[in-house]
């Protein structure tokens, strides 16, 4: 090992403790296919929005004739006084959003309309498992399809394994490779010594735990220390996530890949149009772009943000003004990597006949070829790995291409 | 009987909430005989049940809750009227104390409904306000919301600390866990969870299946939750008068979560069906005009008219007990039996249980009509359910409340129990959905959670080391059951402080 993979190691306040065997769990060290610029290596974070975002709620399609009608009180409005920020002469954005806008603006963000996983059932919890997974239908937990995309990338050089924030890993990152954790929480720390002897014990008696055990003390806290904000898990809980993340990765030798899930989005009722309860989420989201570019730095130009959820709602709003569970919905990317500017989007219309099951905005782009894009030009993922490994059985869906760039 | 110390362990750990300091004698009298020892509690009808004089219950929470709530509103108004603050609706939402601030005028015709708090959650008992929601409140009344909230917790921590095995108390948290309501949706049914255990869940746990499903369904803390107050029959007077309509929330888990499971062959128009057959399912407002105000209340003008068809068997239009019978079919039917026979089997044994133990687990519900005594029985008699290995980990809840048993400490106040739960990931009845928390090992000995768990112990025996002597401690929590690793573990630690952290974090502690 050279001195620079050394570092991250030396700079963790345990690293004396973690000694040789152990490090196995930060040496998963991906050596990209990119070469460096000046923005350092590519670093990719996932946001999963838990709870079905609306879709046409977020970019709201006004040119379209039957969007106001279908979406009723919530609709999003072109004028007024909290009106929707236009991103094209079809699209416009939440007015919860200025941050994105201006990335948008920027060509640092863009937007892929009427998209959608393979799923085409209505439960969440399946839902996510097949966005996570990355495999075309539910049932398959085991691993995640960036865990998978990490065993992909060529081992050998510096990078710690990829970033899972919160208590527990999300399925997009549980699998083979190792993976770090953290939550913006603020403990007192137990001492080394303490620590060390515990492991030695689940050493001799309990293998499962010394493994998770030795890599949750491979944390490095810093992102965590000078907050000293406990989070609660609504939308201030997203700014403070995303702060602790963006400064984890911001380190040399920080993690490069990262995933996180915000909750909430399960907007069955008063869902709020250009006020209300989705617009304080989306407020949120965009307060956590914020704090990605920023905390970033200069490896914000080099940084793509992938926002996905796990199926769009109802395009027609419900009785208690929100929406139910639907199918389409949107993709939200950001970052300097992100050939940005733009609504990628081959729209389906929302025409009663032109609405999957006569309910929901039918999905046109199949959401694993806009992550395959990303994962292929960003991180340079070949096409066999995408097909045989991360997305298994997608053959058919090729990369969308330009979205890196 | 011979002694069987592993059998303690299992009887101790997997089935209860561990040990008890003092003089409880639990690891002898687990090894003497540990199926006697589970199962002695199951033998007392009221086991489940906590009732306590300071535990009111929900239509008195539900009077105090809108008498709180008016009296914030008109607080607010006059502040508001004192100070017209730019900055009011986000200190609003901050407050958690309503969003009828964006549509308190359309919903002021809807008085029978008890509707949500703020959508943005209160903050948890133990967090700190992010700085932007501090220092802009309205002043506000005593809040009955977290007052509540505490008290509730605080039964329910005393109650799982001082049960004999704990067994019962287990399963009160199985069966809350799966009809799970989440206190972050808003301070309405913040106020309700602990009531909504007491008196959906507790009373049942013993009883029948069918019987628990219908008191949860009916319970205002579930309506609240999954909005089901909200939804009208597009055709009832009330959807025509008001121009709303369904709203799928309660019956789409209802199908998914509570009963069939997901493959359980129900379809969408399965769920729209159910939705409507369940229109009208409410509770009485302020005006007490549907019935006395916070309890359940049938408002047959919003209920959907005709038949409804639900799993291919038509439901006619009996109102309130066209949906009685539609939950009394989906609570015994076979799909239900193996999803819950599922769902047990993996919470007391393994996360991927013997498939036998689930047949057998799905037999006896079926054959039961889901009695859930003898379902409980059933896995306590079962063989699988004592041979399996002990590879869960014990959830946060378990672990906070065994430190308790162990150390012989009532909890008197919640606060620090709370905020341990929100701090690993458990925040008391506030999943972040409704399938509840997760319920495999593999989930909560995350890297990150065990690390956490080690920081806490850590505390604790910084806290408490010297007052305790931990080789007594492994005494009583593993006795003989306690390896040799983990003994020379605790006995070479450097003080009493890291024994006891040790021991906490030791795999006879947190192996269940």
């Amino acid at each position: 090992m050279d001195c620079r993979e050394n570092r991250l190691l030396v700079s963790t306040r345990r690293s004396l403790l973690i000694g040789g065997a152990s490090f196995a769990a930060w040496a998963y060290l991906p050596k990209f296919a990119r070469a460096s610029t000046s923005g350092g290596d590519p670093r990719l974070i996932v946001v999963i929005l838990r709870g079905a975002l609306d879709g046409l709620a977020t970019v709201a399609p006004i040119g379209d004739p039957d969007y106001a009608k279908l979406h009723g009180s919530i609709a999003l409005l072109p004028t007024g006084a909290n009106a929707a920020l236009p991103l094209d002469s079809f699209f416009s954005l939440h007015p919860a959003m200025p941050n994105f806008a201006r990335l948008y603006r920027e060509k640092n963000a863009a937007v892929v309309h009427a998209t959608a996983t393979g799923y085409r059932e209505r439960s969440h919890f399946d839902g996510q498992d097949v966005l996570e997974s990355g495999y075309a239908g539910p049932g398959r937990v085991q691993s995640g399809w960036l865990n998978r995309a990490l065993e992909q990338l060529p081992r050998g050089e510096r990078v710690a394994g990829a970033l899972a924030v919160g208590p527990t890993a999300p399925l997009i990152l549980r699998g083979a490779a190792p993976t770090v954790g953290w939550a913006p929480v603020a403990v007192p720390q137990a001492a080394e010594d303490t620590a060390s002897r515990l492991l030695d014990l689940y050493a001799r008696r309990d293998p499962v735990l010394a493994k998770a055990l030795t890599q949750g003390l491979q944390l490095d806290r810093t992102a965590a220390r000078e907050d000293n904000m406990r989070p609660g898990r609504g939308v201030g809980y997203m700014r403070v996530a995303a702060r602790g993340v963006a400064k984890l990765m911001a380190a040399d030798d920080g993690p490069r890949i990262a995933a996180l899930a915000f909750d909430g989005w399960d907007t069955h009722a008063n869902e709020g149009g250009p006020v209300g309860r989705l617009a304080l989420l989306l407020g949120g989201l965009d307060n956590a772009f914020a704090e990605f570019e920023q905390g970033l730095g200069a490896y914000w130009g080099n940084t793509a943000v992938v926002v996905v959820t796990e199926f769009g709602r109802t395009a027609r709003i419900n009785g208690t003004d929100g929406t139910d569970h639907g199918t389409g919905t949107v993709a939200l990317l950001a970052g300097g990597a992100i050939a940005g500017g733009r609504v990628v989007a081959d729209w389906p219309g929302l025409k009663e006949a032109s609405l999957h099951e006569g309910r929901d905005l039918k999905p046109t782009t199949d959401l694993r070829a806009v992550l395959k894009g990303v994962m292929k030009d960003h991180l340079g993922l070949s096409d066999s790995a995408l097909v045989t490994s991360v997305f298994p059985d997608s053959g058919a869906i090729k990369p969308m291409q330009g979205l890196v760039g | 009987m011979a002694r069987d110390p592993q059998g303690a362990l299992v009887a101790l750990n997997r089935f209860g909430f561990g040990a008890r300091g003092g003089s409880s004698g639990d690891f002898a009298s687990a090894a003497a005989d540990p199926r006697g020892f589970v199962k002695a509690e199951l033998t007392r009808p009221s086991a489940a049940l906590l009732e306590q004089p300071s535990l009111r219950p929900s239509p008195e929470i539900g009077k105090a809750f809108f008498a709180y709530r008016a009296d914030v509103r008109r607080q607010r108004a006059a502040t508001k009227s004192a100070q017209s603050s730019p900055s009011e609706p986000q200190a609003q939402m901050a407050n958690g104390a309503g969003s009828d601030a964006n549509d308190g005028a359309r919903r002021a015709g809807a008085s029978d409904q008890m509707q949500q708090g703020g959508q943005v959650e209160p903050p948890q008992p133990g967090m700190v306000r992010p700085p932007e929601a501090a220092g802009r409140e309205v002043p506000q009344p005593v809040d009955i919301v977290v007052k509540t909230y505490r008290a509730e917790a605080l039964a329910r921590f005393q109650r799982a600390t001082l049960a004999e095995n704990g067994f019962v108390e287990r399963l009160v948290t199985f069966w809350s866990n799966h009809f799970c309501i989440s206190a972050s949706k808003g301070i309405a049914v913040r106020i309700l969870a602990g009531a909504f255990e007491r008196e959906a869940i507790r009373p049942h746990v013993l009883g029948r299946f069918s019987d628990m499903l219908l008191a949860v369904e009916q319970h205002p803390a579930m309506l609240l939750f999954l909005d089901n107050q909200q939804s009208l029959g597009p055709a009832s007077r009330a959807g025509v008068n008001r121009k709303r309509g369904l709203n799928e929330n309660l019956a789409r888990e209802i199908l998914e979560l509570h009963t069939l499971g997901v493959g359980g062959g129900y379809t969408q128009q399965d769920v729209t069906s159910l939705a409507r057959i369940i229109t009208g399912w409410t509770f009485a407002g302020p005006d007490g005009r549907l019935a006395d105000p916070g309890r359940f209340a049938f408002n047959v003008n919003a209920h959907e008219p005709g038949s409804q068809t639900l799993l291919g068997k038509s439901y006619p239009d009996t109102g309130l007990s066209q949906g009685q019978s539609a939950l009394k079919d989906l609570g015994r039917h076979p799909s239900t039996a193996k999803f819950i026979a599922t769902k047990l089997a993996r919470h007391f044994v393994a996360d991927d249980p013997p498939p036998a133990l689930v047949a057998r687990l799905a037999q006896r519900f079926v054959k039961t009509d889901g009695d859930l005594k003898a379902l409980a029985l059933e896995l306590a008699d079962a063989d699988a359910a004592w041979k399996a290995p002990l590879t869960k980990i014990r959830t946060p809840y378990d672990a906070v409340i065994a430190t308790g048993r162990m150390l012989a400490r009532v909890p008197e106040q919640p606060v620090r129990y709370l905020g341990n739960l929100n701090l690993l990931g458990q925040p008391l009845w506030s999943p972040a959905g409704p399938n509840g928390f997760a319920d495999t090992g593999s989930v909560w000995a995350s890297p990150e959670g065990l690390k956490l768990r080690l920081d806490l112990a850590a505390q604790v025996g910084a806290r408490l080391g010297d007052t305790f002597e931990p080789r007594e401690l492994m005494e009583v929590i593993a006795g003989d059951a306690t390896s040799k690793e983990t003994r020379e573990t605790i006995a070479r630690a450097e003080s009493r402080q890291q024994a006891m952290a040790l021991l906490l974090m030791s795999p006879e502690f947190q192996r269940r």
